[in-house]
């Protein structure tokens, strides 16, 4: 794998420098070295989606971006995500409509849906799920999913509307 | 909507009113919180001091005779803990049902991936590394890689006959019957021969462990599983220990729908065997997915052969059932698999001749297992297809022949049993067609099929089916579940049981029967980790038991804090969760802890015999209605699920929002098994196990499913509850296929139905037509 070397970027807000192998896997870095475990491997080849994260606010599969490739850029989890207050209307939704169950997609599914949002804040059940295409659950069978983000997204888009009018 | 229909209700959670019940409100899931933020801790999230990572050396063959194990010498073996057959303290078994199955090959090799040398070190690279630079020296040994070549036994690879187990069941006398028809014209006999494929349960979350064990200390493992009582009976005589010295504790768990009943035994002695040889230092041994799909067990492939007789007006009067299981190379689950399956052979319907010739078969593939269902979806899917091919010969309909046929109350099942449930299994399948349209739906699609050109053919199918809840006979009474609930000096009451949360609600429905039960808050019960260490053998997560019968205990458990605390006066006959809290406190001050325990005891008329496989298979059945209607794409021979409609009544709803959660769960996986799950196998190894090509459905690939209730109270659970988690993978594959014959007017008898298979059945068909 090479020689360790030291990279550089940014984790949910704060600046970290790890020594590693420059083609490990971002999903493992994040795991080990930067010790934030929310983000799961369910199939380490980009398949199922279970450790989705933004890269500079892109989706990507974190087991499948070298580590180098983040080097300077702005990474989000699903643990950067609990701090963010804008998100905790998706999180209860989430919790509300049992769009969680077994919980290992769901941090993949949190990312996917909050990088559909910002896309688009009303988006479609079709287009709904095809955002969530690359999410796999074994669980739900994607109902309670695609209404808890259907849900979310009107209180969110309805928040959003309530702060520009009193702005 | 139909009437008297309860949809699963898409609304808010609500909080319940102090005291007020809980049961039949969507209360939110008590673990949700830490699955939505991250802080939810599975297996792999957690690291030990010391910690050395594990690897699994494991059979390239089918079968054969080890006959050496080399270590590349310029690979540096130095800090490589090397665990072989030789290294297992007391008995070389993974204790299940039959004591056949090693936890490390030791001479030979009885399918491909079977764990033959397991390697650790710190470095979680190096040792994979390692596992490369070991090379195991195998001659092969003639394999026995089908349910054919199994029966044929002119390879015996297991006992005298490759048979792990043969079950009869006879109700009535079949062969008298067809006699008595012979040369009848009133009736038909109509046979049929049904096959369906093996299924990997794919639980997001990889199987894994962690495991510390040294022989003054014992063995303790974390993991994820769904049996912490199964894992801590297969780790005692492996290791030779006393009970007390072995400890299971379940972490939080991603899935398991079966594949973490048993298969958890064998990673759980691999990483203590290893902790063991490394001095006691942890070992964690985590699969990554191709290792998963490859080497743990899957849903067993069957094959069903039925002869019915029936009259002419559609009155069904025999069934002769062969039902087959490829078991795999040992017997782990599949005896009860097999049972499971031949009970439910028969379908829910009133047939007075009933033979079901079941066995459960060996192979050299690895060890089939528990899957949603246990063997119910195999035979059901078999008798769903039969009964629309016997209607097609009667020219009657599907649902008109069914309705003929229908179980009832007063009526006997296959295994004699009486129905004493309120059921209408008429009305429900009437309420499915109407909520499916299915009526204007026929017309509609009688039109657009027979627009000339069509390209995109449609049509509806239904299944009518039931499924046991509980474990079967008179195996609850053997289990003998035990149940604790404690109550702290706050007045919170905590429930103590070994059955696990792997997502399907557990935590959530227990708080909320022993809330309710003791008029508290539902946010006043906790409900502890499973870890053997803390709680009682409340049986496996397993069977649709967990609601229903581990239900049930946990309301007389509760409701035993309360008894004690009034026989000592502590607390009146009516009271309020404040009473309640200061009666606890009263009893902590002068008593110490308050704990009570509930065990399980059958209820009346709940009696069942092994010998003869007559008697109440079940204490109660979950029953339902599914209808599919599907568009198969004639130019590519994709099939396209449009819209399913699940009715069944599950007893008493405790969460709405939960329970139409496993319905839509497990119709989610039972489409995947009809359409696009196939397991390639190669030699006996799967070709295909990565997720790249073995399919399972994306959120595109479904439409919104609708699940729809029809409460019978069932007087022995739970507030009236029966079971759930497995009903729902019985009715998809059959409504589904029958849907494509309906669309094409092919018969297609195995699934999956992926493309290619269709296409060649419908190319047979043409060619068989001329």
């Amino acid at each position: 794998m090479g020689e360790r070397t030291e990279v550089r970027f940014e984790v949910n807000g704060r600046e970290v420098a790890v020594k590693t192998w420059p083609m490990g896997r971002l999903l493992d870095v994040l795991r080990t070295e930067v010790g934030l475990t929310g983000t799961k491997e369910g199939c380490g080849e980009g398949e199922c989606g279970a450790c989705s994260v933004l890269v500079d606010g892109v989706l990507v599969n974190a087991c499948l971006v070298p580590v180098v490739q983040v080097a300077g850029c702005s990474v989000q989890t699903v643990e950067g995500l609990a701090e963010d207050a804008a998100v905790e209307p998706l999180r209860q939704a989430f919790v509300r409509a049992n769009g969680a169950q077994c919980g290992i997609c769901t941090p993949g599914m949190l990312m996917a849906t909050v990088a559909l949002l910002r896309e688009e804040a009303r988006p479609s059940d079709a287009r709904i799920r095809e955002a969530l295409g690359g999410n796999l659950c074994r669980c739900t069978g994607y109902v309670r999913i695609v209404q808890a983000v259907r849900e979310a997204a009107a209180e969110m888009a309805g928040a959003r509307a309530d702060a520009e009018v009193e702005g | 909507m139909a009437a008297g229909l309860e949809e699963a209700p898409v609304g808010r959670a609500e909080r319940p009113p102090v005291g007020g019940p809980s049961i039949g409100a969507n209360v939110p899931r008590k673990e949700g919180r830490g699955k939505v933020t991250g802080a939810a801790r599975y297996v792999d999230d957690v690291v030990m001091d010391g910690m050395l990572y594990g690897a699994t050396v494991r059979s390239p063959v089918a079968r054969g005779r080890i006959v050496g194990v080399h270590y590349d010498p310029a690979f540096d073996w130095s800090e490589v803990v090397v665990v072989t057959a030789a290294d297992v303290p007391a008995r070389n078994l993974v204790t299940l049902i039959l004591e056949d199955q090693p936890v490390l090959a030791d001479g030979v090799v009885n399918h491909p991936e079977e764990a033959v040398v397991l390697l650790a070190h710190p470095d979680r690279w190096y040792v994979e590394e390692a596992r490369r630079h070991v090379r195991l020296e195998i001659e092969p040994l003639p394999a026995v890689l089908d349910i054919d070549a199994a029966l044929a036994a002119e390879t015996v690879i297991w006992g005298d006959d490759n048979v792990l187990k043969r079950i009869d069941l006879a109700k009535g006398d079949v062969d008298a019957a067809f006699a008595a028809a012979a040369g009848r014209d009133d009736v038909v006999v109509v046979e049929g021969v049904y096959e369906t494929g093996a299924q990997e349960q794919l639980y997001i979350e990889p199987q894994g462990m962690i495991a510390v064990a040294t022989p003054g200390q014992g063995v303790t493992v974390w993991g994820s599983l769904q049996c912490p009582y199964y894992v801590h009976k297969a780790l005692v005589p492996m290791f030779g220990l006393p009970e007390e010295q072995v400890r299971v504790v379940q972490m939080t768990t991603g899935g398991g729908f079966g594949g973490k009943e048993e298969y958890p035994s064998m990673i759980a002695g691999h990483a203590a065997l290893l902790s063991w040889k490394a001095g006691g230092r942890p070992v964690k041994l985590i699969y990554d997915r191709a290792e998963d799909m490859v080497a743990t067990t899957k849903r067993h492939p069957s094959r069903t052969r039925h002869r019915t007789l029936v009259t002419r007006d559609g009155e069904l009067l025999a069934m002769d059932i062969d039902f087959v299981l490829d078991g795999g190379a040992y017997a782990t689950l599949s005896a009860v698999v097999l049972s499971r399956g031949t009970i439910h052979a028969a379908g829910p319907y009133r047939v007075p001749h009933v033979r079901v010739t079941s066995r459960a078969v060996a192979t050299n593939l690895p060890p089939h297992g528990a899957f949603r269902g246990f063997g119910a979806p195999q035979s059901i899917f078999a008798v769903e297809r039969h009964l629309d091919k016997v209607a097609k010969a009667l020219g009657m309909t599907p649902e008109a022949l069914r309705r003929r046929n229908l179980l009832s109350e007063g009526d006997t099942t296959a295994t004699g049993q009486t129905v004493t449930e309120r059921i209408d299994l008429p009305r429900m399948m009437r309420m499915a067609m109407d909520e499916a349209r299915w009526d204007e739906r026929k017309r509609a699609y009688a039109e657009h099929n027979a627009v000339p050109g069509q390209t995109v053919l449609k049509g509806l199918g239904l299944a009518t089916f039931f499924h046991g809840s509980g474990f079967t006979g008179s195996g609850e009474s053997y289990l003998a579940s035990v149940v604790h609930a404690e109550a702290t000096a706050e007045g919170r009451v905590v429930v103590l049981a070994a059955s696990t949360e792997i997502g399907q609600g557990t935590n959530t429905i227990f708080s909320q029967v022993a809330s309710d039960a003791l008029g508290l808050p539902y946010e006043w019960v906790d409900v502890a980790q499973p870890d053997t260490a803390a709680v009682p053998d409340s049986g496996p997560t397993v069977a649709s038991r967990t609601t229903m019968v581990v239900g049930k205990l946990v309301e007389r458990a509760a409701l035993g804090l309360r008894d004690k605390l009034q026989a000592e006066g502590l607390l009146g006959r009516e009271y309020t969760p404040e009473q309640f809290a200061e009666a606890c406190a009263a009893w902590h001050a002068s008593r110490g802890r308050l704990l009570a325990a509930s065990e399980y005891k059958a209820p009346p008329g709940v009696v069942w015999d092994d010998a003869t496989y007559r008697g109440s298979a079940y204490g109660s059945y979950g029953w339902a209605c599914y209808v599919a209607a599907v568009a198969v794409d004639t130019v590519t021979w994709e099939t396209r699920v449009e819209d399913f409609v699940a009715v069944q009544d599950i007893g008493t709803v405790i969460h709405p929002v939960l329970a139409a959660g496993q319905v839509e769960g497990g119709v989610a996986q039972g489409i995947g098994w009809a359409l696009s799950e196939e397991v390639v196998w190669n030699d006996g190894r799967m070709a295909n196990g990565r997720m790249t090509n073995y399919i399972m459905p994306t959120a595109m690939d479904l439409p919104d499913l609708r699940v729809f209730f029809q409460p019978v109270p069932y007087e022995h659970g739970p507030a009236g509850a029966k079971g759930v988690g497995e009903l729902p993978m019985d009715g998809p594959a059959p409504a589904i296929v029958n849907a494509i014959e309906d669309a094409l007017g092919v018969a297609v008898d195995a699934i999956p139905v992926t493309p290619e298979r269709l296409m060649r059945a419908v190319k047979q068909a043409e060619a068989a037509r001329g």
